[in-house]
């Protein structure tokens, strides 16, 4: 056995059994604590397939923020007493669950098993028109030329999300702030630490987003770091959690996708379709897409972790 | 002379690897939660700088090696905060054990 044949059927365990941890695991919070080291986990897997760019992004979002959002989740979870019965369920629904179950997985397994071979792929294409779009690197090109309709959408997903998230406001605190709380602080030592990290961390995340054009990085992860400096600002109480009803937060959060589109249309008019990009132009429109998406992604992802308005206006 | 570097990377990582070993044993199985924070941040402070310092001389360029130790420093630094900010909580017992 080779070492780098042992080190990924160890991570291929690990993996696997961190999996299970987080299904079987009967409190909440370790089930999120589990899932977040699974994440982890899966950002090594990638970076050994040489994905670095999904592994950045496993990293930030798989398995930091969505690790946040779901372990704050369970908190809120805490203590609140289900309205179902917590009588097992009959013999019968339980072979009937786990008929459905077993199911799923076997369909699934026969999906992934009939694939033709080689699997039909788009990446000689992709690198064939890759000087097209004047980008380095091809994730980049993939997500803002070639398949720049997902990204759009997938920004406005995140827009969705948080109104949605907004929405679970009670009326009196409607376009209030989050109640984000501010850490406990007594001797200051988390204000120190705010201090000397959000700086490094603004320009790694400023660097992250820069190097996406030509390496690994681009606006998603640069927009989860900055979003993360943002949160610790709130945090340490050096900045207060922004009131929702504001028309300028508002307005930054619509520019990015608001830019998208707009450039989506000016393709449709220069170039013949809708996100299409006029010969020559490709590098300077995805970059103005880019820098309009960052601070949007960054002001959304930092809102979605600060959570649901608790505060009146002007409190 | 890159027989010496090699010979060096094997020796600081592996000495790395076992801090972070021990700091890892020590988390199982100490008692409190003191005691677990010392070893934890042995394993931060001794064995991810010593597995930064042997993968030193692995670098192609200046560039890589000055991220290695950012990431080092960082790390080291945030270390010391959260394991501080833990102690704190501990100690109002704003945590259970």
């Amino acid at each position: 056995m080779t070492p780098s044949l042992a080190l990924n059927l160890a991570l291929a365990l690990l993996l696997l059994g961190m999996a299970g941890w987080a299904v079987l695991v009967r409190s909440t919070q370790a089930a999120m604590i589990g899932f977040m080291v699974y994440g982890l986990l899966l950002t090594l897997v990638w970076t050994r397939l040489d994905g670095l760019d999904v592994a950045l992004t496993e990293a930030a979002i798989g398995g930091g923020l969505t690790g946040f959002l779901l372990l704050g989740a369970a908190v809120r979870l805490r203590g609140v007493k289900c309205g179902v019965t917590t009588q097992a369920p009959s013999l019968a629904t339980r072979i009937l669950a786990a008929l459905a179950a077993s199911s799923v997985t076997l369909l699934l397994a026969l999906a992934v098993l009939t694939l033709p071979s080689p699997a039909p792929s788009l990446a000689p294409a992709v690198a064939e028109n890759l000087a097209m779009t004047q980008v380095g690197n091809p994730i980049t090109a993939v997500l803002l030329a070639f398949r720049a309709l997902d990204t759009l959408l997938e920004t406005l997903v995140l827009v969705l999300a948080m109104l949605g998230i907004w929405s679970l406001a009670d009326d009196h605190h409607w376009g209030g702030r989050p109640g984000f709380a501010i850490a406990h602080d007594a001797s200051g030592i988390l204000l120190y630490a705010v201090r000397i990290l959000v700086p490094i961390g603004v320009v790694i995340g400023g660097y992250i987003f820069w190097i996406g054009a030509d390496n690994p990085g681009g606006k998603f992860q640069g927009a989860t770091l900055l979003a993360a400096m943002w949160l610790l600002l709130v945090l340490a109480g050096l900045r207060d959690a922004p009131t929702v009803s504001s028309q300028t937060l508002r307005l930054w959060i619509v520019l990015g996708p608001l830019v998208f589109i707009g450039v989506g249309l000016l393709g449709s008019w220069l170039a013949g379709s809708f996100l299409g990009y006029p010969q020559g132009y490709a590098k300077l429109m995805i970059v103005a897409v880019e820098l309009a998406l960052l601070p949007s992604l960054t002001l959304i992802l930092g809102l979605l972790i600060m959570g649901t308005p608790k505060r009146e206006i002007g409190r | 002379m890159s027989l010496l570097l090699n010979l060096w990377t094997i020796l600081a990582v592996s000495l790395g690897v076992f801090f972070f070993f021990a700091g890892t044993l020590g988390l199982l199985r100490f008692p409190d939660t003191f005691t677990r924070l010392h070893a934890l941040t042995k394993a931060d402070n001794l064995g991810l700088g010593l597995v930064v310092l042997g993968l030193l001389p692995q670098m192609h360029s200046f560039h890589a090696m000055l991220k290695l130790l950012l990431i080092w420093l960082l790390v080291l630094f945030s270390g010391t905060i959260v394991s501080q900010m833990l102690a704190q909580a501990a100690r109002s017992g704003e945590l259970d054990s």
